[in-house]
């Protein structure tokens, strides 16, 4: 019989004492092979969503299956059939990648004439052979974040847990890790929940996408039909001086709706404008700029159309405001 | 014990020794400092020997039991600090990922704390008998004091995995460092107890379980087979044992709280 491999939500509460509600009563269908996204700035629930999808936090209320078993009541089961690489790469500093693997083949109850060929194809698969016998704390950030994957997929998981994999990590670290979770998917239809605060990364590598705010998912779809919901392109100006500022709003002002960018000043398209028809009028009021660019809607649009503000925003309103938990 | 089991110890066993041997800064001290304090101790206290009723003539053989409790000291924090910090980075998390069972987290780390006592206490007793001490109770005497030397280290790795699982942080650990030396110091360590003369100080150390733990081992050391002395020493390193590990456990579970 083959595995279901898939994760179903259903109003799934998480409360911290004397706290908000981390996580407040989100629904998720994430069907196998399938890789979600869980989009949302710091602080959105994200990382409690997964603490509780992986069985290592009790939910307050509601439920979850995951591979088909109930995250509540049947959680060695849940364990047995998810890998997780949970945020920060939890890895043992004075270790060797070759030890960790070998810790996690024992731990996870690989037979013994496994254990080796599994800890060399995993390594062999990370990219990580010749630095196997390296101390870890001499590992770069990306080489950690392989290590990571490499051990969440020792006993071979249908489905998988990638909490902010590529946080602070470099551009071609990054795309290497996209590569293999990618490979996971298509190749052994692995069923992979992916966290992260980076639109690139949902918009590149997700099939779906669940964007959460304050707990809440306030939209959910395919990156492509998430972004024709928002459907109309909208212009960016960077003015040349300061001064220029309120006139060139009220000139974008009759092209479309303003936009909270904090970098420049931008307007959603309205149906019939376009982006001639505002260098014109720019031309008529002798308006100079230092730059115009017109963009396609992104899922940070999508995000800005759902919440009111840009992930961006949202992420620093989380730092600057206290903690509660 | 199962298969599964067995193997998931001794996986945690081997990484609790192989972080021990890799960070000499923690490895070393626990064999270094308690002999350097011995060696200061036995030639600023000699004169304790002139005593009447003093039970030897030689310092150092009296004092050598210390540094198997002081080492034990060394080690708890030791393996405190470094399963605080495996919560703090995430690494039990993954460890609770996994099917390991909670006993085999524990056993595995305390049967590495438990090489290790083995491996301290073999030193002290090689420097014991490189520096003259003549062990009293002979070879016997000396393969009861290794056997020994894993009960304090059961007893004691139990209490700082304890409070390594329920203070979760491995700044608290080091901080309890001198509170836990206090018990050591209004111990019988550098006196016997019917010597001491300050009946407050008298008191405290025949109260405090340590100063049976020294006594215990001292006694292999100088007096020979002392039936009081070595049940006393065993019986409390087992109380200790089990209240720690009970603990430990308890802590254990709360900590691993998975669904």
């Amino acid at each position: 019989m083959a595995r279901d491999n898939s994760i179903v939500v259903e109003k799934l509460v998480r409360e911290f004492r004397k706290g908000p509600r981390a996580v407040d009563g989100i629904d998720l269908h994430v069907a196998p092979g399938e890789i979600y996204g869980f989009l949302g700035p710091n602080g959105a629930g994200k990382s409690t969503t997964v603490l509780m999808l992986t069985t290592l936090l009790p939910a307050t209320t509601g439920s979850a299956r995951v591979g088909g078993y109930d995250i509540r009541t049947e959680g060695p089961k849940v364990r047995s059939v998810i890998g997780a690489a949970l945020q920060e790469a939890a890895l043992d500093p004075l270790l060797t990648g070759r030890d960790h693997l070998k810790l996690q083949t024992m731990l996870q109850a690989v037979p013994k004439a496994e254990r080796k060929p599994r800890q060399n194809e995993l390594l062999d698969r990370v990219g990580l052979t010749e630095a196997a016998d390296r101390k870890v704390r001499g590992y770069s950030g990306g080489m950690k974040r392989r290590l990571d994957l490499a051990l969440a997929l020792v006993h071979r998981p249908s489905i998988l847990f990638l909490d902010e994999p590529t946080t602070g990590l470099d551009p071609q670290s990054r795309t290497a890790l996209w590569e293999e979770v990618a490979r996971l998917a298509r190749e052994d239809n692995v069923t992979v929940f992916l966290t992260t605060q980076y639109l690139e990364e949902a918009d590149v590598l997700a099939d779906r996408v669940g964007i959460i705010d304050n707990g809440r998912i306030v939209a959910e779809g395919t990156p492509a039909a998430l972004k024709a919901e928002i459907g109309r392109p909208s212009i960016h100006v960077t003015p040349v001086r300061d001064d220029d500022r309120s006139v060139i709003t009220e000139l974008l002002g009759r092209f479309g709706e303003p936009l909270g960018s904090e970098r420049d000043l931008a307007v959603r398209l309205r149906e019939g404008s376009g982006l001639v028809d505002v260098i014109r009028a720019m031309d008529a009021d002798g308006v100079v700029v230092d730059d115009i660019e017109l963009r396609a809607p992104t899922l940070d649009d999508v995000f800005l159309a759902k919440t009111g503000r840009t992930l961006e925003g949202a992420a620093a309103e989380k730092t600057v405001a206290p903690s509660v938990r | 014990m199962s298969s599964p089991l067995l193997t998931q110890v001794g996986a945690l066993a081997q990484r609790s020794v192989v972080r021990t041997a890799r960070q000499p800064a923690s490895a070393i001290p626990p064999l270094v400092f308690p002999v350097l304090l011995l060696l200061v101790n036995s030639g600023g206290l000699k004169a304790s020997t002139l005593l009447p009723g003093f039970p030897t003539d030689s310092f150092l053989a009296f004092a050598l039991a210390v540094p198997f409790i002081q080492g034990a000291l060394f080690s708890m924090v030791n393996a405190g600090t470094d399963l605080a910090r495996d919560i703090q980075t995430g690494f039990f998390s993954r460890l609770s990922l996994t099917p390991v069972r909670g006993s085999a987290l524990l056993a595995g780390q305390i049967t590495g704390i438990v090489v290790l006592g083995i491996v301290q206490a073999v030193f002290y007793i090689s420097v014991g008998l490189v520096l003259g001490v003549r062990f009293a109770a002979g070879p016997a005497g000396i393969a009861l004091l290794l056997v020994y030397a894993a009960l304090v280290a059961i007893a004691f790795g139990g209490l700082g995995s304890f409070l390594a699982l329920r203070l979760g942080s491995s700044e608290s650990i080091q901080g309890l460092f001198p509170a836990l030396f206090v018990f050591l110091f209004i111990s019988s360590m550098n006196t016997p107890r019917d010597l001491i003369a300050v009946s407050w100080f008298r008191f405290l150390a025949t109260i405090n379980p340590v100063s049976y733990l020294i006594e215990c081992v001292r006694s292999l050391i100088i007096t020979g087979w002392d039936t009081r002395a070595l049940v006393l020493g065993f019986g409390f390193a087992t109380l200790i044992a089990i209240a720690s590990l009970g603990a430990a456990s308890w802590a254990l579970g709360r900590r691993m709280e998975r669904t």
